[in-house]
């Protein structure tokens, strides 16, 4: 029977030793991605999949990854929001890994948030 | 929907936004009987027998509530392809559970997928509820529980740290024989 085995979790444990942890509370950055029922037919499951891949490969513990429901916007998914602290959310539209690939190399790791993917830049304006 | 995994993934976050606690993902294979069986059981808020009536229409949808949409008829669909069917109970109150059956080999049954990738997307997006996930794979049985993971790792690290969904990505899609 296939089991978390006790042992591997202690490694973890023994891991993560002395490395501060700000996955509890405070954070720079929060990635949302959209998982409605729209986003996980265009493969938002991959898109968590491979930004978690990317958090670990960093050593990453100021990044929070998170998901939410459809935004209603069923055509441009999949979609996620980045968020860095004392910035503007920004969304992200119909993604692949190569595009979400650069938007954390670039957005979530130096805070330059990259147009070209988004899906718009600003909001409606009066004039 | 390319795969069951999605479905469930799709199933369970229904579940997570009617503020389940806990969420029992079961996947089994009757080999005998050719039928391949997945329940999804919360005790999340549950339905009333009106909105319990509408879940399967796809054009059954309450904004206030969200609770229903294309997920379970999307569902229904991918069962009832594969000779299969799908049934919802729930009660205001005292949570809900969607059971589906499939012919395990039907030629138009969907794979499992990866079930691993779904438990992590779902741990990973609500890290405050519990998911307990068990299957029973052609005599391979596999058996994951958050709550316990959560008290072994208390105080270190928590249940979002990428090493510990790893583990558990890993545990759920190679059972050791």
């Amino acid at each position: 029977m296939a089991k978390l085995r006790v042992e591997d979790l202690k490694k973890i444990k023994e891991a993560s030793k002395g490395t501060v942890n700000l996955r509890d509370g405070a954070y720079r950055v929060k990635i949302t991605v959209h998982m409605g029922t729209c986003g996980i037919a265009a493969g938002a499951r991959k898109i968590m999949n491979f930004l978690l891949d990317k958090i670990q490969e960093v050593s990453a513990t100021d990044i929070i990854l998170t998901s939410s429901g459809c935004a209603g916007l069923c055509n441009h998914e999949p979609m996620i929001t980045v968020e860095v602290k004392d910035g503007a959310p920004v969304k992200y539209v119909l993604l692949d890994e190569e595009k979400t690939q650069r938007i954390f190399e670039e957005h979530v790791m130096k805070g330059n948030p990259l147009p070209e993917y988004a899906l718009s830049v600003g909001s409606e304006t009066t004039y | 929907m390319e795969d069951l995994s999605l479905h469930i993934l799709d199933i369970v976050e229904n579940a997570t936004s009617a503020g389940a606690t806990l969420v029992c993902i079961s996947v089994e294979e009757d080999a005998e009987r050719d039928i391949l069986e997945i329940t999804v059981r919360d005790n999340g808020s549950g339905m009333d027998a009106k909105a319990l009536n509408g879940v399967r229409d796809p054009f059954f949808t309450s904004r206030t509530t969200r609770r229903v949409g294309l997920g379970i008829p999307l569902f229904e669909a991918a069962a009832r392809e594969a000779g299969g069917h799908l049934w919802v109970y729930s009660q205001p109150g005292r949570g809900t559970k969607v059971k589906a059956t499939f012919e395990a080999g039907h030629i138009d049954r969907k794979p499992l997928g990866d079930m691993g990738a779904t438990l992590v997307s779902l741990i990973m997006g609500n890290p405050e509820v519990d998911f307990v996930y068990e299957s029973n794979l052609k005599g391979e049985t596999t058996s994951v529980d958050t709550r316990s993971i959560k008290k072994e790792i208390k105080g270190v690290t928590t249940i979002t740290d990428p090493a510990v969904l790893k583990l558990v990505r890993d545990v759920v899609n190679n059972p050791e024989p």
